[in-house]
């Protein structure tokens, strides 16, 4: 069965510089992973190569069989969720209006879209009345869960997130990403989220591919990644929540 | 004070008709272009300098030089059209107004429109892209509503510039609000000229206000008020152009005039006799002398009364003077054969250039012709009006005497004679039929050596009238009836500082007078 995701041998220059230094990378239909690395390191930049955001300059990508370069890029975005940490609601677009977006650019009928958009309110947990809103009148953490719910309005099989919680206050981070993580499963999604946070990684993903220059340098799942890697900055990156953890006890003492 | 209160109204509905449909003419067209090519300059960065910097330079321009250059290049245009597919075009009035127009809207149009969709967040950019809008959807449903309320500013700024500007259509023959302005400034009516700036500025302003709802409307995404204002200015449009309906009839004689006294009073005395004999008319005022002509040939214009000297030397390109007689026949046979053009004939007095001083100065100096004024020159300061400097008959004035002033300044002539009474100037460029020779007893310093052409006021009539009886009716007992002591007489009612006259009371007062 073919992936949801290949990529073969991508590259990717701006300038002078290296961003992608042949990536390649299988995601099997379903998959929750999480693209880790330090800032710089590339995980961006593959990740819009799929939605076709950034053209890459060899290799190939292929999204559910087909590849990315054989057709228009808005009609393989409008298959594909993105949501990303700035979010890029509409301002000039009600709640409603901003879920609705893509269904109607695919020409879904009006009495299509009015029960979609009362459905995704309710999947991403936020009361029907903000449907009527401006984006401006939310909280940072309902605006994400509109982007969330608009990345997932046309019923795409694959999600692409940039960061999606980044910018949210950790209570509010944890709760969505939990959340996400049931849409996930509840929704039979492939998923594919960049952070730079291992944590989240290991707390949210099934599998963890670590990008360092432009280079896959480890890829599996999180616990048989910090058994077998011998790479130091791997370990010292995949050790690093563990620590964290170890020491927040430490300081805070033994939990009742 | 209230009968040129009440004048100036009268004329409110015409003025007023024609500089809204200029000026809303010239914003539409201005947007219909500037959007397009902001937008282009938004997306290309190799497009958006030469775009931008090309506006600019535009906006550089005088506006009034702007105008003006648009009719020689219609004219050659029209030319062309005509010969290649035989129809020509108007090249006075409305066209090189409204083209000059736009062009002086597009700027801020541009500059706003261009600066708002490159301010268009670029979180939200990449957002349109992530849900699979393509460029152009990207552009009409995301970026230009998000720009709207920063474009909709930039037309409230050009607005406001085309209204004041539309002024400015006055001297290449299109009416606006202008002509209170001009008009008023020749004969010093400053009732006209303050009437014509406060009309100005009112239209301004609710135009302004108006696009200022919209403005609102675009930043509040209300819908109300952006209909609210839109609807506001289609009413406010309709209802200005609604006297505009019944004028400019086909079949109306059109007279034209230049831009000072005497043209008016002449021009009215013409309309008089013309509306007596049941005929309707139509006026083309404020008029630059090269253009009255170039305007009455290509059949703009039906008749105006010209200059002999001015048409021997700036139409014949003639410097010599074979004397008063010769030069109206030569002129006759000349535009006839040249251009079609009828002189019907000279109204019997002289308008020539003719320096002027102030008595007591010209006797303190010993000055009787311009042969004793080369002599003082070199101290002297010559006030002349706005062109007489560039004309012929001065070159044919310094070659003759070797005259050579220690200063030239240019004035409208009202100011002219202002400077000479002042003593800013101490000799002027004055005309010989003007009433304020003999009402402030200035000394005309005669010319021996015959440099100076003569100036034959002369009815001239376009090749399309020549055989038009009703006109030549009207106009043909004019001719010969006009001595210079009633032109002058007219012309000083019309210009001294008390008791004014408007040009159409000097007019009917002139034709009483003469008994025509």
């Amino acid at each position: 069965m073919a992936g949801a995701i290949e990529l073969t041998g991508i590259e990717k220059r701006y300038g002078g510089h290296v961003a992608l230094a042949g990536v390649s990378l299988a995601v099997q239909p379903g998959e929750f992973t999480a693209l880790v690395g330090g800032s710089g390191s590339g995980k961006t930049t593959l990740l819009k190569t799929i939605n076709g955001l950034v053209t890459p300059d060899a290799g190939e990508v292929r999204v559910q069989g087909e590849g990315a370069a054989d057709q228009p890029p808005h009609l393989l975005r409008r298959k594909i969720g993105y949501v990303f940490q700035e979010i890029g609601l509409f301002p000039h677009l009600s709640v409603a209006e901003n879920i609705a977006i893509t269904p109607k650019l695919l020409g879904w009928a009006p009495d299509r879209i009015g029960p979609r958009v009362a459905a995704l309110l309710e999947l991403v947990a936020l009361p029907s009345e903000v449907a009527g809103r401006a984006p401006s009148e939310l909280s940072g953490g309902q605006r994400q869960r509109v982007g969330v719910a608009r990345a997932l309005a046309a019923e795409p099989k694959i999600m692409l997130m940039d960061e999606p919680f980044g910018a949210l206050d950790p209570l509010t981070r944890d709760q969505l990403g939990a959340d996400y993580r049931g849409l996930h499963e509840r929704l039979g999604l492939t998923t594919l989220m960049v952070t730079h946070d291992m944590a989240e990684a290991v707390l949210l993903a099934d599998r963890i591919v670590v990008l360092s220059a432009g280079r896959i340098v480890a890829d599996g799942r999180p616990a048989e990644l910090l058994a077998k890697t011998t790479d130091p900055e791997v370990r010292a990156l995949l050790e690093a929540p563990k620590r964290q953890a170890d020491r927040l006890r430490a300081k805070l003492g033994e939990a009742p | 004070m209230n009968a040129r209160l009440a004048a100036a109204w009268a004329l409110l509905p015409e003025y007023l008709g024609w500089h809204v449909l200029l000026s809303a003419s010239a914003l539409l067209l201005g947007v219909a272009i500037s959007l397009p090519l902001a937008v282009a300059a938004s997306r290309s960065a190799r497009l958006r300098w030469p775009v931008l910097a090309g506006a600019s330079l535009i906006q550089t321009i005088p506006s009034l030089a702007l105008l003006a250059l648009f009719y020689p290049v219609l004219l050659a245009v029209s030319a062309l059209s005509l010969r290649l597919v035989g129809r020509g075009f108007p090249a006075l009035g409305f066209l090189p107004s409204l083209l000059a127009l736009t062009l002086y809207s597009m700027l801020p149009i541009l500059r706003n429109g261009a600066a708002a969709i490159l301010g268009v967040d670029r979180a939200i950019r990449e957002a349109a892209d992530g849900v699979g809008m393509t460029p152009r959807q990207s552009l009409f449903q995301v970026e230009l509503p998000l720009a709207a309320p920063v474009i909709m500013a930039g037309v409230r700024t050009a607005a406001v510039w085309t209204i004041g500007a539309a002024t400015l259509s006055t001297p290449v023959g299109q009416t606006s609000l202008g002509n209170y302005i001009f008009a008023g400034l020749q004969t010093e009516n400053w009732v006209f000229v303050l009437f014509g700036c406060a009309a100005s500025a009112a239209l301004a302003l609710i135009a302004d206000q108006l696009l200022g709802l919209v403005e609102a409307g675009a930043r509040k995404r209300s819908r109300g008020l952006t209909l609210a204002g839109l609807a506001g200015l289609a009413v406010g449009v309709a209802l200005a152009l609604l006297p505009l309906a019944s004028f400019g009839k086909p079949g109306s004689y059109v007279i034209g005039a230049k831009n000072f006294s005497e043209q008016y009073i002449l021009a009215d005395l013409m309309a008089q006799r013309l509306q007596a004999e049941g005929a309707s008319v139509q006026r083309k005022e404020d008029l630059g002398s090269a253009v009255a002509y170039r305007a009455l040939a290509a059949g703009e214009i039906d008749a105006y009364v010209d200059y002999s000297g001015t048409l021997w030397t700036n139409v014949l390109q003639r410097a010599d003077n074979p004397g008063r007689k010769p030069v109206l026949d030569q002129l006759t046979a000349e535009l006839k054969r040249r251009d079609g053009v009828v002189v019907l004939g000279s109204l019997g007095f002289e308008n020539a250039y003719a320096f002027v001083m102030r008595p007591d100065r010209a006797a303190a100096l010993h000055i009787a012709s311009i042969a004793d004024l080369a002599r003082e020159a070199p101290h002297l300061t010559l006030g002349s009006d706005l062109e007489f400097l560039s004309r012929p008959e001065w070159k044919a004035v310094q070659a003759a005497y070797g005259l050579a002033f220690k200063t030239q300044r240019s004035y409208q002539p009202t100011f002219m004679y202002r400077a000479l009474t002042g003593g800013e100037a101490d000799v002027i460029s004055a005309f010989s039929s003007d009433g304020r020779i003999a009402a402030d007893h200035l000394v005309v310093v005669s010319d021996p050596k015959a440099a100076i052409q003569p100036y034959d006021a002369v009815v001239l009539i376009s090749p399309k009238r020549a055989q038009d009886a009703r006109l030549l009716a009207a106009l043909k007992p004019m001719i010969g009836k006009v001595s210079v002591e009633a032109m002058r007489e007219a012309n000083l009612s019309v210009d001294r500082d008390q008791r004014k006259a408007t040009p159409a009371e000097a007019a009917t007062a002139l034709r009483k007078r003469l008994g025509l």
